[in-house]
């Protein structure tokens, strides 16, 4: 039995999940977005990071072995590939029947319904298709979560379809629109040991590991089978008062997220998270206990959803953003990060003649600026500096937070790591194996734990 | 030099957040200078004692906050962060000392911040009297007295009486010479351009008053001579921007907008008095006697009167002017609290107002400049009614 | 009255707040009664109150911030603060203002259900607050009744200046008063006024010895949520009269009671006897959720054993008593030494006092959006404060009676965090 210690930080935008080890090493990272519903995106950020926790030992017991060792890296990365294109398949299906069933609902007229329905399965086959083409361990991934990537895919086939059979791709739209409310509200990591068998099977089929494929399927079944050991588990986050959580299970983001990053970076000493509405600027000590912290939750200015706004008003994704302010010749001076008037005030700029990527250099560095208030209140910057957060990914924002803490900070070491959207559920996990307040799980805690070998009756309800 | 280099200086001395001006005057006079915030101080007993008086009115839209916000929270206005971040950035060094005028709580508490971050400077809240009868004058004319005693201390110097009164004599005239500008500029608004005249005021904030008042008489002579056309403006008055002031960028942007700016209470320290500073034997007590009946009325000073705000009505019409506009930066109380009296009686006496409400780095200029063109739009096609 | 046995004796607990019901009752009836009896009304602020002097004229105080904060705990404030601003109040200044004018828009109605009256006399006490000034403004075109204006100045130096204390006398003796016995037809009656401040002094001594209580562990009172109920008779419209001596006589009695057994202070959710954290306020409640406000506090096992509100209307543990010998004088030393007319630094040394005194675990600042008086500079405050003490503060934003600018969520949120992080200093130490 492999104990480990799980904590799980509930944001307003995505709910993050780490599974911890004896040795406190990370063995499994989740992320899901936060949706409306935070039990289910705890449960479902908590099976992510179960199944990477699976992987993670399997990676281990893999390369223990001589024979497999050398293409360690190239198995892992085909074998997760394959997984994810099983999970994938396995909510297009779904996606597909509940999309037949609206149809049914909403045309009665029967010439009408069969074409849609026929219009349907032409989009979901291509689907398919396409999905065995995308999940290749160098295609690139527009993005981490199933509905954005089923969105995008959809709604080109259906303009196409649409067209070609003179349909309403509105229509189309809107079947779609509410088929993925009803498939995202539903688990679909149950089936882990359907996936891994998907998986296995295709990667022993390739030429590279078909001489493996003993070693590979003894060590998939091995971890397959294996039950994890949860000691305990400690939430925090935004909405961890809503998880089924006995009071010593839960504590606050500020100390999660101080202690997360000291785990990360030991000298930390100041840790700035911008996340996607609130901003926190926290002071720890050598221990990683906070010393002092300012938040700024009362208003979303200068947080990752105002970059969202700033993305929709100018039609881009959001991880565009910093690529282009990069490009940036001269920064335009922008006075406020306002989400309510993101919209206008970048209107007057491009209205003025300014660019785009001056204008967003200038947002840029105004969110920044924010954030040194922020910091400057809660008792300034001290190394070394962990920078935290959705926005930490982006690179225009992490250039403009190195200048200005340069310019009034002096040196400072400025620690980002990729991982550093899960140092609150590290926090957490280290909270939860460091200050247990009980040593097995309870009833509650047990209904969220997936692959458990007893189905829970409400886990068969949630399954179409 | 000629009206456009004469402008250009000023800006350059409105732009120079490093005051070089007050290093530059300090060197060559061997002597000290005192910072002031809004709205009012007696300057003439700076400059009786030597000193150079230099108005702060925080630091504009080209200043980045970047430790400011620390000490303020986000429902302050903006003034007292900018003047934080002017301290604390070192660009406040060359001045001696710092007035706080009573204005509002904002100010009056940062006074006391002042004295914690800069303990080894000079630092003073002036309490005016509210109270405009004898009481009041014995207050403020010992608020004075120990005020000047202050000021013997630090400029190792004694005044005589014709110190004083000569401080006194040089801004008389300089007042003077402000009231001819206003004047001209009622009488000819597109000769004496209301952002030419905004940046000659700011600059007697800064400059020493001779040099100033000579500025300004350069500037009267010159542009009465300006080949400039006329437009078809409405003729406003802008009130409640007493403190903390708008950016450059938005007094032009009023300009452009269609509105003639006749009449304002930018800068108004500078013309706080309604006539002349007796030249008397009690220079102090003739100050003091000024302030209580002499000065304008203002938000920050308390006014129980039957005909409290009239002297917005008579100012419209003195100036001729078809209507008001009230620009108060956001958080301002004594601005804010005054408005709806004033709104009151400016409806009673029938004269249209707009309103609206900016912050010195404000951004969103073209708002701001709609409202107030469709307001000029209004009063040229339906006229005062 | 209630009477409850504890350890074998009987003790009538909360008479206090018996009584204070009973006076606040009384007064709203001489208010409802005021015109009918021929009792001159006199509308004044709580910081620089001269109840004394009002009494002395057989005049009946209203205060128009209590009004205010009445309709906050009643829910009330906030229709009255969107009537205002719909007359053309801006959305950023003190919702004190806005309240009161609301309140009078939709008909003056007090607490009790009752009219209040109208004021014979708007009493001006320019006191530790700007828009003090402009409030009376207002009211003067609403009501255009006599207004006296008492300029109390700012002690800007952190000291009282001869000055100060001559301008202020000189005030009353050629506007104050004479004003209000023009407006109640009477002289000054100069026995009852000493009278009235002896009475005045006796009382402070009982409120003195009370905030002192909260130096015991446990503390036997709330310094904050218990201390506004506390402050209520010494601030308002009783300072100066026999109810309010008893009052205090008596809550003295049921602290000292307290204190001997050990017992914590009476929260609407039950007694806090377990006290796992001493904490210092500063800055104003929130009224329109003052209870979920305290109960977050309680939750947490929180007793706040000092606070700088408390002394809005008069700070008495640094010696100040009315002194019935030199009345005037002693009136512009009151007025001069409430806490809001103090500058920054002497607040700051006045909190970092009460946190060595108190032995405080960490401080607590409340910054109230509305009131620059005391907001403005607080974040400064907050950091002099950790450095000179060396323990922690916390920073949380709501406002006095506008109820959109309070989140219980934030403030939990926030409270949480900074509890947990000295429970963390306190293990690892």
């Amino acid at each position: 039995m492999d104990c480990c210690y799980i904590g799980i930080d509930l944001g307003s935008t995505t709910t993050k999940a780490v599974f911890l080890d004896e040795d406190e090493k990370i063995l499994g990272r989740g992320i899901t977005n936060s949706r409306s519903n935070y039990e289910l995106a705890c449960q479902v950020a908590r099976e992510e990071a179960e199944i990477n926790a699976r992987f993670e030992l399997l990676k281990r017991r893999l390369a223990d072995n001589p024979r497999v060792a050398p293409q360690i890296d190239a198995l892992m990365d085909n074998l997760s590939c394959q997984y994810a294109l099983a999970q994938h398949l396995k909510q297009l299906d779904a996606l597909r029947n509940e999309g037949s069933n609206i149809v049914k609902h909403w045309i009665h007229h029967k010439d009408e319904f069969d074409k849609y329905v026929d219009a349907q399965e032409t989009i979901f086959d291509s689907l398919v298709l396409q999905a065995y083409q995308d999940f290749l361990p160098d295609a690139e991934v527009q993005s981490d979560f199933f509905r954005d990537l089923a969105t995008s895919l959809y709604l080109k086939q259906a303009d196409i379809i649409s067209k070609e059979r003179f349909l309403s791709f509105e229509r189309l739209v809107g079947v779609f629109d509410a088929a993925i409310i009803k498939v995202e509200n539903k688990s679909f990591a149950l089936f882990y040991q359907e996936y891994l068998e998907f998986a296995c099977d295709r990667v022993i089929e390739m030429e590279k590991f078909r001489e493996l494929k003993e070693d590979i399927l003894d060590a998939v079944d091995e971890i397959a089978r294996k039950e994890f050991n949860i000691l305990n588990t400690v939430g925090t986050g935004y909405g961890r008062l809503t998880l089924p959580f006995a009071k010593e299970q839960i504590r606050s983001e500020i100390l999660c997220h101080g202690l997360g990053a000291h785990y990360m970076f030991p000298d930390t000493r100041t840790v700035l998270d911008i996340g996607g509405q609130d901003t926190k600027a926290i002071q720890v000590d050598e221990n990683g206990i906070v010393t002092s912290f300012q938040m700024n939750d009362r208003c979303a200015a200068g947080c990752g959803r105002y970059l969202g706004y700033i993305a929709d008003e100018m039609n881009m994704g959001v991880h565009q953003l910093g690529p282009l302010a990069m490009k940036s010749k001269r920064v335009v001076k922008i006075n406020s990060t306002c989400t309510v008037f993101a919209g206008a005030e970048l209107r007057e700029r491009l209205a003025y003649g300014e660019k785009q990527e001056d204008i967003l250099a200038g947002l840029h560095r105004a969110i920044i600026l924010r954030a040194m208030s922020l910091l400057a209140r809660s008792g300034g910057v001290s190394s070394e500096f962990t920078f935290t957060g959705g926005v930490a990914r982006n690179e225009a924002a992490t250039s403009a937070l190195k200048q200005l803490i340069d310019e009034n900070y002096g040196e400072i070491k400025i620690n980002i790591s990729a991982d550093s959207i899960f140092t609150g559920a590290v926090g957490a996990a280290l909270f939860a194996k460091r200050d247990p307040k009980g040593v097995m799980a309870d009833l509650e805690i047990s209904k969220l734990k997936a692959g458990s070998r007893t189905k829970q009756p409400e886990m068969e309800q949630q399954i179409a | 030099m000629n009206v456009d280099e004469i402008i250009d200086y000023c800006e350059n001395l409105y732009n120079d957040l490093d005051l070089n001006y007050v290093k530059d005057w300090k060197a060559a006079h061997r002597s000290k200078a005192i910072g002031y915030l809004p709205v009012y101080v007696p300057r003439e007993i700076i400059h009786a004692y030597g000193m150079l008086p230099v108005g702060i009115m925080g630091g504009g839209d080209k200043l980045e906050i970047i430790r400011g916000d620390a000490y303020f929270q986000s429902y302050i206005c903006h003034l007292p962060r900018s003047v934080i971040e002017l301290g604390v950035s070192g660009k406040l060094d060359c001045l001696d000392g710092v007035l706080f005028p009573a204005i509002c709580d904002v100010v009056r508490n940062l006074s006391g911040m002042w004295k914690m971050e800069f303990g080894d400077k000079y630092v003073k809240y002036l309490d005016f009297p509210q109270n405009f009868a004898d009481a009041g004058r014995d207050f403020y004319l010992r608020e004075m007295r120990q005020m000047s005693e202050d000021f013997e201390e630090l400029s190792g110097r004694k005044v005589t009486t014709e110190d004083l009164n000569r401080s006194i004599r040089l801004y008389n005239e300089n007042r003077r010479t402000i009231q001819d500008l206003y004047d001209l500029r009622s009488e000819k608004p597109h000769l004496a351009l209301t952002f030419e005249v905004y940046l000659l005021m700011r600059a007697g904030n800064i400059l020493e008053v001779t040099e100033h008042t000579k500025l300004l008489k350069e500037y009267l002579a010159l542009v009465v001579d300006c080949d400039r056309p006329k437009l078809d403006n409405i003729r406003v008055i802008v009130t409640g921007a007493f403190c903390e002031q708008p950016p450059l960028s938005l007094v032009r942007a009023l300009e452009n907008s269609g509105c003639y700016i006749v009449d304002d209470d930018w800068i108004l320290g500078n013309r706080y008095q309604t006539c002349d500073i007796p030249e008397s034997d009690e220079p102090l007590r003739a100050i003091v006697d000024s302030y209580l009946s002499n000065t304008v009325s203002t938000a920050s000073r308390y006014d129980d009167s039957e005909d409290k705000g009239m002297h917005l009505a008579d100012m419209v019409r003195s100036r001729d002017a078809e209507g008001v506009v009230f620009a108060a930066p956001s958080f301002c109380d004594p601005a804010l609290l005054e408005r709806p009296m004033l709104q009151n009686v400016l409806s009673h006496e029938n004269i249209p107002y707009t309103a609206f409400k900016y912050a010195e780095n404000t951004g969103q200029i073209q708002v701001i400049k709609e409202q107030t063109g469709t307001f000029a739009d209004s009063i040229k096609l339906w006229g005062a009614e | 009255m209630e009477q409850v046995t504890v350890n074998g004796t009987e003790v009538q607990k909360e008479q206090s707040m018996v009584l204070q019901k009973k006076m606040i009752g009384e007064h709203f009836e001489k208010l409802a009664n005021a015109k009918r009896d021929g009792k001159k009304v006199v509308y004044t602020f709580v910081p620089g109150n001269l109840n004394e002097l009002i009494y002395a004229f057989d005049m009946i105080p209203v205060h128009p911030e209590i009004n205010a904060l009445q309709s906050g705990m009643r829910k009330k404030s906030g229709d009255y603060i969107q009537e205002a601003e719909k007359s053309g109040h801006s959305k950023d200044v003190c919702t004190y203002v806005k309240c009161d004018i609301g309140m009078m828009k939709k008909g003056n109605i007090g607490p009790t259900g009752e009219k209040i009256p109208e004021p014979d006399l708007l009493l001006l006490s320019y006191t530790g607050c700007f828009t003090f000034m402009k409030w009376f403004e207002l009211l003067k075109q609403e009501y255009k009744c006599p207004v006296v204006m008492l300029q109390v100045p700012y002690q800007g130096d952190g000291e009282i200046t001869d000055a100060m204390r001559d301008y202020i006398v000189r005030q009353l003796r050629e506007e104050v008063i004479p004003v209000m016995e023009q407006v109640s037809g009477r002289k000054l009656d100069e026995d009852k006024l000493k009278t009235l401040l002896e009475s005045s002094a006796r009382a402070e001594d009982d409120l003195v010895w009370v905030w002192n209580s909260a130096k015991n562990r446990p503390s036997p009172i709330d310094a904050y949520f218990g201390g506004v109920y506390y402050i209520g008779p010494i601030f308002t419209a009783f300072r100066g009269l026999p109810e309010c001596e008893d009052y205090y006589r008596s809550l003295r009695r049921e602290v000292e009671f307290r204190v001997a057994n050990k017992l914590g202070p009476t929260t609407p959710e039950g007694e806090l006897n377990d006290q796992k954290y001493r904490i210092v306020v500063e800055g104003p409640p929130n009224w329109t959720s003052f209870r979920e406000f305290w109960k977050i506090f309680y939750d947490e096992g929180v007793v706040m054993v000092a606070s700088t509100y408390s002394k809005v209307g008069g700070l008495y543990e640094q010696g100040f008593r009315h002194d019935p010998d030199h009345p005037l004088e002693t009136m512009a030393n009151y007025c001069l030494g409430c806490y809001t007319n103090r500058n920054l630094p002497s607040r700051v040394d006045l909190i970092g006092q009460y946190i060595e005194d108190y032995q405080a675990d960490g401080f607590l600042i409340n910054s109230i959006k509305s009131c620059n008086s005391f907001s403005a500079g607080q974040l400064m405050m907050l950091r002099k404060l950790e450095q000179r003490t060396g323990k922690a503060g916390a920073f949380i934003e709501s406002d006095l009676v506008d109820p959109r600018y309070f989140s219980a969520a934030n403030i939990k949120n926030r409270m949480e965090s900074y509890f947990q992080m000295i429970a963390a200093k306190r293990a690892s130490v």
